[in-house]
């Protein structure tokens, strides 16, 4: 019998080893053998630890599995943990997994597996094509960055293929640090060769080669899974002196950051890899013409990146039909907080944010009434029931005053406190601001003080958190400072009384 | 091997390794327990860094440390998607029951705030030592205190 108990950093933080070690028990107790394979995850965290079973060639799904629930996947019958076959449950069903088509059904580290499912058909398509081409299908695709600016791909490749030098680079983004992301993460842990595959393309489309993936310290499994699969990939000659034997060199090293969310941004993290402060250069220089030790770079983000293996294999035309707009293709959508069904769900940009909360996502995990839903990190905007119309697309949230960022929604049920999550935003600002720029490293934190003259009924306190926010907005070199008013002012917008309420009170 | 042959043999393994600094501090705080400032002058060293180039740097990371930490390192996140699942009450209420504040270290336990561990959907979240918690609860965090302490 074949098992799946996913090893993916969520499902572990629920228990999977220990379901693991239980069903391995219990298959010993009953003298059956079994087969477990440690899988990434299907993204429905809620039901994490999700097992499956093969049954007549169809992956039946349990869970959320406790050490408990174990033998009874051996003993037939009724099972309450029972969930069907684990492709028809609505929620994965109604997906468009493109970038994440092996996560969750394939071994993470099986080279085999890879193979068995489409892996290496881009990188192979990217040899015959050659860099220039490669770099057309990646423009048709219309493949725009992920890691929140939503840059051109294509443009990004092209600017950097372009430049004379003798060593390029390609550096994946993987800091991750937005609360309610976690796509990233998870296909690093789960489907580390697609990310490989999308790095090795960037590659040879531009000239690079050599790779880093700069991953936050804050995932150690993710890690330990990019190293083992580039050890891999390296000794079944995939990646190193050469392409798969008949392309150009191409090597890939891992960097850990060291607990600094402005190492997202990527000149800053490009001081980070060359062993500085994790300080924000000014742009120009484009990172594209010197980047990472001066030279030419393509700065990318793990599911850009990530996305282009199925570009390649499928046509940059082909992915470009779903979207919506100037939005092309699929968008790995990250539902997180206070929500009853919390996990990924790919489709293609124009879902709208009501159905994403209430249908996708269940609604509240409490039960409570809706309150606000942040979208796109700790610098987007909090919107509210009348944004539900709004289609998740780059334009229409920033049209908005908002932003879709990396595409990660977190839900808050009545109980929100919005002053305090407006407070909250100026105090991670503060706690996480480079330095280099006063609006954003002063500002931030007289923002504290001023919404804590809110809190106490000072009256004439709004109006100066405006001004700052106005302030820091123009002012800031980077989004850091630059948008930390984002979430302040659309918390003020959407409930005014929360912020004035206090303020009648001592009148 | 005494303390300064430690760290010659970090220095010794990430030789010739472009933007070295921060491999060498994660591994220089994995042998150490943290960053110690008498490090600063030999990695500048090895690196042709100035002193202050290195201090500025150890500083400028969450993750080193100046002293080292108590045994079993606790942290919990206070990102939004965890206080949307009542985080912040959770913090509030193992503070108490261990008596500490997030950023102490008292006797064997140290308790310290993380901004996202990219458990968002099982949250709130936190980690004991190498252990990842989702859907922590004060009780089950605890728990793994009393048995990592036992
Ligand atoms: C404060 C700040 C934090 C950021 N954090 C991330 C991050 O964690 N991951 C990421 O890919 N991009 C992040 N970005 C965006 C990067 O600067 C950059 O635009 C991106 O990595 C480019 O890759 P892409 O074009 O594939 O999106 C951040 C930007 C800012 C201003
Ligand atoms: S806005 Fe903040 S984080 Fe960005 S450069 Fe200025 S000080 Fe640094
Ligand atoms: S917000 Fe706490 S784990 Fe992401």
């Amino acid at each position: 019998m074949k098992v799946w108990v996913p090893c993916d950093a969520a499902a572990v933080a629920c228990g999977a080893d220990e379901v693991a070690a239980a069903i391995a028990s219990a298959a010993g107790l009953r003298g059956e053998t079994i087969e477990i394979i440690r899988n990434g995850t299907r993204g429905m965290i809620w039901l994490e630890p999700l097992v499956e079973v093969e049954r007549d060639g169809v992956r039946h799904g349990f869970g959320p599995m406790t050490p408990e629930d174990a033998p009874a996947l051996f003993e037939g019958g009724d099972q309450p943990k029972a969930l069907g076959p684990v492709e028809e449950i609505p929620f994965f069903a109604s997906q468009t997994r493109l970038t994440f088509a092996r996560c969750g059904r394939t071994d993470p580290l099986s080279l085999a597996d890879y193979e068995a499912n489409e892996g290496w058909q881009g990188l192979k398509r990217a040899l015959e094509l050659g860099g220039a081409q490669t770099i057309e299908e990646v423009t048709t695709s219309g493949l725009r960055g992920r890691g929140g600016a939503g840059f051109p791909t294509g443009i990004k490749w092209k600017t950097v293929a372009g430049a004379e030098a003798p060593q390029k680079y390609i550096v994946c983004n993987a800091d991750e640090g937005d609360s309610g992301s976690f796509a990233d993460r998870m296909l690093m842990e789960g489907d580390p060769f697609c990310l490989i595959e999308g790095m090795a393309i960037a590659g040879l489309a531009v000239g690079a080669t050599k790779g880093f993936i700069y991953v936050r310290s804050e995932y150690p499994h993710a890690i330990r899974t990019l190293n083992a699969a580039i050890k891999a990939a390296r000794a079944a000659a995939i990646i190193g002196d050469s392409l798969m034997g008949q392309g150009p060199a191409f090597d890939l090293e891992v960097r850990v950051g060291a607990g600094a969310y402005i190492c997202g941004e990527e000149t800053s993290l490009l001081n980070s890899l060359e062993g500085k402060r994790g300080m924000v250069r000014a742009k120009p220089p484009l990172p594209a013409l010197e980047g990472a030790f001066g030279r030419p770079t393509v700065v990318n983000n793990v599911l850009s990146l990530a996305a282009v293996p199925w570009i390649m294999t499928h046509g940059g035309a082909a992915y470009a039909e779903f979207g919506l707009g100037r939005s092309r293709g699929t968008i790995p959508i990250q539902i997180a907080g206070n929500v009853k069904h919390g996990g990924l769900f790919e489709t293609g940009f124009g879902m709208s944010l009501g159905t994403l909360v209430n249908e996708i996502g269940g609604g509240t995990a409490s039960g409570r009434p809706f309150k606000a839903v942040q979208v796109g990190g700790p610098l987007g905007a909090y919107h509210g029931p009348d944004d539900f119309d709004l289609p998740v697309c780059y334009e229409a949230f920033a049209d908005q005053g908002g932003l879709v960022g990396h595409a990660g929604f977190v839900v808050h049920d009545d109980s929100a406190d919005m002053l305090a999550l407006a407070r909250y935003a100026m105090e991670f600002c503060a706690i996480e601001s480079c330095g280099k720029c006063t609006p954003c490293r002063i500002g931030a934190v007289r923002g504290i003080e001023t919404l804590d003259r809110v809190a106490a009924g000072d009256p004439a306190a709004i109006e100066l958190l405006h001004e700052l926010c106005e302030v820091m907005e123009k002012g800031s070199l980077c989004a850091m400072g630059g948008f930390t008013p984002y979430p302040v002012r659309s918390a003020i917008r959407l409930f005014p009384q929360e912020f004035s309420l206090s303020m009648e009170a001592a009148e | 091997m005494t303390e300064d042959d430690r760290l010659a043999a970090i220095l010794a393994d990430h030789a010739g390794r472009e933007g070295a600094l921060l491999p060498i501090l994660h591994d220089v705080q994995a042998a150490y327990g943290c960053v110690p400032a008498d490090c600063y002058q030999p990695i500048a060293d090895a690196l042709r860094l100035s002193r202050a180039e290195v201090a500025g740097v150890v500083s400028f990371y969450h993750d080193f440390r100046d002293a080292p930490a108590g045994k079993h390192v606790i942290k919990l996140c206070r990102a939004e998607a965890c206080q949307s699942m009542g985080g912040t009450e959770m913090i509030a209420r193992l503070e108490h029951a261990l008596g500490m504040k997030v950023g102490e270290t008292k006797g064997d336990v140290t308790l310290e705030a993380v901004y996202c561990l990219g458990l968002c959907a099982c949250a709130p979240a936190a980690m004991v030592g190498d252990q990842l918690v989702g859907r922590a609860s004060t009780e089950r965090i605890e728990a793994l205190v009393a048995e990592v302490s036992a």
